[in-house]
């Protein structure tokens, strides 16, 4: 299990020879330091802690300072920890790119998803919507959100609107299609949650079932 | 720049036909007839283009035996090995999705002509000369 961090610049298209279009979602991907190394001795268990993305020291906490000086870098505005089953060999200070990925690999990205704010149900969880036409008045309306008598009550957990969105999500199994080891960029076949811009962690994928 | 945008200028065509919407085209295609690839010519009328950067496709339309078909080229494609327009045309919109309810005749797109256009084709010319003599010079790049 390898994991980094970035940010997700945006998507576009890559061309194959024979003419196949495939889109990429690219993430500037690095470099990471690592802040922190937890021992199952010390901590109870192992672990890597990853910053990305340096932050100007007078918008940082004085705890936070003192934790990246340890690490003899600047204040990381993203830390992120990544469980690991044995020590990793690498120690506090060590740099991280882009690098540790190469084509052909499938990884997850975990990243929170775009924030919708309040939704209805259609947006939501993907209700069907009423006729527009023919006198209805049930057009974006949920309908009926249980029975009568009994159990005179709507059961719990039914789905209805609300917030929705502004969440952890994972991708699963994603190709990597590219490394740009100059720029440190990550070309993944699909999608990815979150804006472009927003802070995403990049790791090996955990079941690694290519996807058709 | 957007990065985005500077990844797409890198990976995409350096140099791209100057194409509009009503020029009559012919789109040189890479087709692939079980082992052999060969080019196939699809000549007709661009009646749409979409897209910016490397996803910008043209969509060209024929008459083949009195029907009408049309073909979405990414013009980025590797596939797409040239376009040649051939006739530049005059027109005041930018999709011309009404030719399709036309026939016959009224198919036509007016031919757009003057000073620009000449000047225009020289130098598309100019640019395929120099681009023939940089192949000529690189022989191994240019051989595809």
């Amino acid at each position: 299990m390898t994991l980094i961090l970035g940010r997700k610049k945006g998507m576009t298209q890559l061309f194959a020879e024979d003419g196949t279009v495939t889109g990429v979602t690219v993430v500037e991907a690095g470099p990471c330091v690592v802040t922190q190394v937890r021992t199952d001795e010390v901590d109870g268990y192992h672990a890597e802690q990853l910053g990305f993305e340096d932050v100007r020291d007078r918008v940082t906490t004085k705890p936070l300072r003192g934790h990246a000086q340890k690490a003899g870098t600047a204040p990381k505005r993203f830390l992120r920890e990544e469980r690991l089953a044995a020590a990793s060999g690498r120690s506090v200070g060590d740099t991280i790119t882009a690098e540790i990925f190469q084509d052909g690999d499938l990884v997850d990205v975990t990243g929170t998803t775009k924030g919708r704010g309040f939704a209805g149900t259609i947006k939501r969880h993907g209700f069907s919507r009423g006729n527009e036409t023919h006198g209805s008045m049930n057009v974006r309306e949920p309908g009926a959100i249980g029975c009568s008598a009994y159990p005179s009550r709507t059961i719990k957990g039914k789905r209805m609107s609300g917030h929705y969105g502004a969440k952890r999500h994972t991708t699963k199994n994603l190709e990597v299609m590219r490394v740009d080891t100059e720029r440190g960029l990550l070309f993944l076949k699909g999608a990815i949650p979150g804006p472009n811009g927003g802070f995403v962690q990049v790791r090996t994928a955990r079941t690694g079932v290519k996807k058709g | 720049m957007d990065l985005i945008q500077q990844i797409e200028q890198e990976l995409g065509k350096k140099h791209l036909p100057a194409v509009h919407v009503g020029d009559t085209v012919e789109v040189h295609y890479q087709i692939r007839e079980g082992e052999k690839e060969r080019i196939q010519l699809f000549v007709g009328t661009i009646i749409s283009i979409k897209g910016r950067g490397i996803r910008r496709t043209a969509t060209v339309r024929r008459i083949v035996q009195g029907e009408g078909v049309e073909r979405v080229f990414p013009i980025h494609s590797p596939r797409v090995k040239d376009v040649v327009v051939t006739r530049r045309g005059d027109v005041r919109r930018a999709k011309l999705y009404y030719l399709r309810d036309r026939v016959g005749k009224k198919t036509r797109v007016k031919e757009l002509l003057g000073e620009k256009v000449r000047r225009d084709r020289d130098a598309e010319k100019a640019r395929r000369a120099a681009v023939a003599a940089e192949e000529a010079a690189t022989p191994e790049e240019g051989a595809e």
